[in-house]
């Protein structure tokens, strides 16, 4: 057990410092009673639950929240087994320190990475609480039962809050773990619901904080200017002029990193060259940027070209030219010479930015070797390691403050902005808040990678989709490896479940630096594959879903106990509740079509239908159905919300977004030539949950890959024409 | 130095460059972090504030012309209780990431001030020039419907109280 004056940190939340006294439960299962005194105190909270004196309870989610609402449904979990009384539950982020972990948002692994741990901190602390009322009345502990943040004693009537325990809980040893009995499904009373986002209220008054919102007294601002083409240098550039401008404390050089920079999100510290501007305010500074006039020496620096990048890889798709294998299953020389019919088709995808609606920002004080960083950072667990070696500082002398985060999407994995706004804080000796404009934003991303594939299929005379063949061009900076979320990964489907399967590769050089996109790879692959398969079904005369169906089989699950693996009754329910939901077979409008596709990515089985009508090029997308199966539901509003904002967003990514790259720099720098979907293009989105029942996991990702091939289908079944290429302006449709 | 009129507050905005968009005015010199930047270029709607009473987008509109005018933030919103809008929004848990929303709300709520029973169609255009990259679009048409509702019942209530009043 901890000593009672364990000190606290999380100066960043203004509700914990209103705890005078509490139990903290640390997830290695000490406790600690802290003191208003020692909460005031800086240093470390080794906590989870606290119980407060006004009766609520704070519980704090250790992932960062970027939109995809862990903050609520982490605490959602803890405060089902502790059977706390969700109405006086307060959601905190936690702070950032060792003893929370992995803190980071990614993969859609939030929820299933904490999902053991939040119960065990619930139950374990609803155990000493329900042991400390039992040693009060006298009672054997099996006689009590808990609800709404009280422990009730039927046969003698004692009921008593959780805040009246709480002290003489805190002195009772932390039970063992097969002492602490975790409830079973149909015991919840919480998980499953539908509640509200733990911050909405603070939302839509505009008191949430985000990290663009940071301030600390003596601050200063910050813009930096790096060179368009990725990883040209600074040579000189005119400081004297920007430093005499109105408003400008500071310009200077940062020499940066030689590139590539690669998405090495754990290890790297690496910034790109640029002329920092330091000022007053933002205005002062995004202002004397415009009079900046840098000498670049390129001679490092990516002479990418997009077109050409497209144009080389489709000719190696076409060419037949393999490079690498990745997969290969059965014998698929011979499925296709047996084939009664076998088909050929080529699909591309082009380079996206994130688009974020809230650029990169964030308020570093460097100045001296005791360091801070206020961040709505996706990764907080790596800054503090790559910050200590880039400054030369050790890492306990780091102190990172999690804020909110204006969108995700693997944007926020990268915290180079971080590693600038720290160099020029310790160059000027202030607290600095770097704020990257749009245009930044949008030049200097981890893009999602181009990738194209080739893909061939078999089908037997009986009908049965045999041999499967996969061709993939993949964007890579050596040559020899594919560059992060280009290329494929070995799926269940095909690779487990089709007899003849070959995976090849082929590289096409680009050095423009890709990252993780929302669903990296299947956001990409699942278009190629899901439209191919409706291709399939068209040529060998049968009806899409059967087809499809019929290509899943009923393997069952294909690796038992692994949810990221294929389990082909969930697939099976999906698509047919989807397609139940959506009407398939129903008679259409004149120029309507139905579209399906399913897909399995962070071990989300989700099926959706569109239905869209076609009026020359231009698409109007009616409804979208989502039939969606993450196992045990968390917290139901912010699970159909996660479904309907990944129908949106997919539609919105499909229908014209792309970045071109011409001399190794971005064309297009806001959202005028990068558009969103806006409010009258977006379709009706109609989701169905199953509740499986399964171990949960995570939603933010898996329902967007489905989204584009069902689209595409859809446009196929009602006007005949085949969209191979994304975004879909590129073959000249429009989304109305 | 120029003078405004801040959620009904004065506020005298010295030493600032008359240039200043109203958006980093707000931001960085009159406290008000609400309001919030996307763009920079009046396309995605993030910095939506009203002017007069008017949704605007505030990184459009330089400080220096602003002079004797009056600002409503999403922070200046609420009267005793939330706007309902702003109640709406969460009753209809709206937001994801909510970076946008704010200038979601003021949009919506500048449509529903003038027009309290708009069409979907009308809804559609009012809130156009407001992006979501979380692609909340379904929930704030909800949303706005519902606070619709609201605002339309409150409306009835007092044309009927300040009827009774008259015929008194």
């Amino acid at each position: 057990m901890n000593k009672p004056n364990n000190p606290i940190a999380n100066t960043d939340r203004r509700d914990f410092l209103k705890v005078s006294l509490g139990l903290a439960l640390s997830s290695s299962g000490s406790i600690s009673m802290m003191s208003l005194a020692s909460a005031e105190a800086s240093g470390t909270l080794n906590a989870y639950v606290n119980i407060n004196v006004d009766g609520s309870v704070t519980i704090y989610g250790p992932n960062p929240e970027v939109g995809q609402g862990v903050n609520t449904s982490l605490p959602m979990i803890v405060a089902e087994e502790l059977d706390a009384k969700w109405e006086e539950v307060r959601c905190a982020a936690a702070p950032v320190q060792q003893q929370y972990g992995m803190q980071f948002a990614g993969g859609s692994l939030s929820i299933p990475m904490r999902w053991d741990e939040m119960r065990k901190m619930g139950a374990t602390a609803r155990e000493m609480l329900c042991r400390a009322a039992a040693k009060q009345w006298g009672v054997p502990r099996d006689e009590l039962t808990t609800a709404d943040s009280t422990v009730q004693h039927r046969s003698s009537g004692n009921v008593a809050h959780y805040k009246d325990l709480v002290a003489a809980a805190s002195l009772i040893s932390v039970p063992d773990e097969a002492d602490v009995r975790l409830k079973q499904p149909e015991q919840y009373r919480l998980l499953g619901k539908r509640i509200s986002n733990a911050s909405a209220e603070g939302i839509a008054t505009g008191t949430e904080i985000f990290g663009i919102d940071a301030r600390v007294d003596g601050m200063v601002s910050a813009s930096f200017v790096k060179c368009p083409s990725i990883g040209g240098v600074a040579k000189s550039a005119n400081l004297e002029a920007v430093k005499a401008l109105p408003g400008i404390i500071d310009a200077f050089i940062l020499d940066g990193t030689p590139g590539p920079y690669n998405f090495n999100i754990r290890e790297s510290h690496a910034i790109q060259s640029g002329v920092a501007v330091v000022g007053k305010d933002t205005w002062s500074t995004f202002k004397a940027r415009e009079t900046l006039e840098i000498d670049w020496d390129l001679s490092a620096a990516s002479q990418d070209d997009s077109d050409a990048i497209e144009a080389e890889a489709l000719a190696a798709l076409a060419a037949g030219k393999v490079e690498t294998e990745i997969e290969r299953a059965g014998d698929v020389e011979t499925a296709f010479a047996n084939a009664a019919i076998t088909a050929d088709a080529t699909y591309s995808t082009d380079f996206v930015s994130h688009a974020q609606l809230e650029p990169q920002g964030v308020l570093v004080s460097a100045a001296t070797s005791t360091v801070e960083v206020w961040t709505s950072s996706q990764t907080p667990v790596f800054i503090r390691s790559n910050l200590a070696k880039l400054l030369d500082v050790t890492p306990g002398n780091i102190t990172v403050h999690q804020l909110r985060g204006g969108g995700g999407f693997g944007r926020r994995l990268s915290n180079e902005y971080i590693f600038e706004a720290a160099l020029i804080s310790r160059r000027v000796g202030a607290p600095v808040k770097l704020q990257w404009k749009r245009e930044d934003d949008m030049a200097f991303d981890y893009f999602r990678a181009p990738t194209y594939y080739r893909l061939q299929g078999a089908v037997s005379t009986d009908g049965q989709l045999t041999g499967w063949k996969n061709l993939v061009a993949a964007a890579s900076a050596d040559g020899e490896n594919a560059n992060y979320g280009a290329s494929y990964r070995p799926y269940d489907f095909p690779g487990k479940v089709i007899p003849n399967v070959a995976v090849e590769q082929s590289f096409v050089r680009s050095q423009t630096p890709t990252g993780a996109w929302r669903a990296p790879i299947s956001n990409v692959y699942a278009f190629a594959e899901q439209s191919f398969i409706a291709e399939l079904a068209d040529t060998v005369g049968q009806d899409h879903r059967d087809f499809l169906l019929n290509a899943i089989g009923d393997k069952g699950w294909i690796k038992e106990g692994d949810m990221a693996s294929l389990n082909t009754a969930r697939a099976r329910a999906t698509i047919e509740a989807v397609t139940k939901a959506a009407g398939w077979g129903r008679e259409l409008p004149d120029g309507h079509g139905l579209g399906l596709a399913f897909f399995l990515s962070h071990s989300g089985h989700i099926a959706e239908v569109a239905e869209v009508s076609v009026e020359g090029k231009n698409i109007t997308v009616h409804d979208v159905w989502v039939a969606a199966d993450v196992g045990q539901v968390v917290n139901l509003s912010g699970l159909e919300n996660q479904l309907q904002g990944s129908v949106v967003d997919g539609l919105s990514t499909m229908a014209a977004q792309r970045i071109s790259i011409k001399n190794g720099a971005v064309v297009q720098s806001n959202y005028d030539r990068y558009p969103l979907l806006r409010m009258p293009q977006s379709p009706r989105v109609h989701v169905e949950v199953l509740n499986s029942g399964f171990r949960p996991t995570g939603a933010g990702e898996p329902a967007l890959p489905p989204l584009a091939p069902a689209v595409c289908n859809a446009v196929f079944n009602a006007c005949g024409e085949r969209i191979r290429a994304l975004p879909i302006s590129k073959e000249g449709f429009t989304i109305v | 130095m120029t003078s405004i009129t801040i959620n009904g507050k004065q506020h005298s905005l010295s030493s600032i460059d008359p240039t200043m968009p109203l958006l980093w005015a707000l931001r960085d010199h009159a406290g008000i972090q609400g309001v919030k930047y996307g763009c920079g270029v009046g396309q995605c709607g993030a910095c939506t504030v009203w002017l007069d009473g008017f949704a605007v987008r505030s990184c459009q509109l330089t400080i220096g012309a602003l002079e004797g005018r009056a600002v409503t933030t999403v922070e200046g919103l609420a009267g005793a209780t939330l706007h309902p809008v702003q109640q709406a929004w969460i009753d209809h848990d709206v937001a994801q990431c909510g970076y946008c929303q704010a200038g979601q709300i003021m949009s919506a709520a500048a449509l529903l001030e003038r027009n309290p029973s708009p069409t979907d169609d009308e809804i559609e255009a009012a809130m156009a020039g407001n992006l979501c990259r979380c692609g909340t679009y379904v929930r704030i048409k909800s949303a706005i419907k519902a606070a619709s509702g609201a605002m339309t019942a409150s409306t009835l209530f007092y044309n009927a109280m300040e009827a009774e009043q008259a015929s008194a």
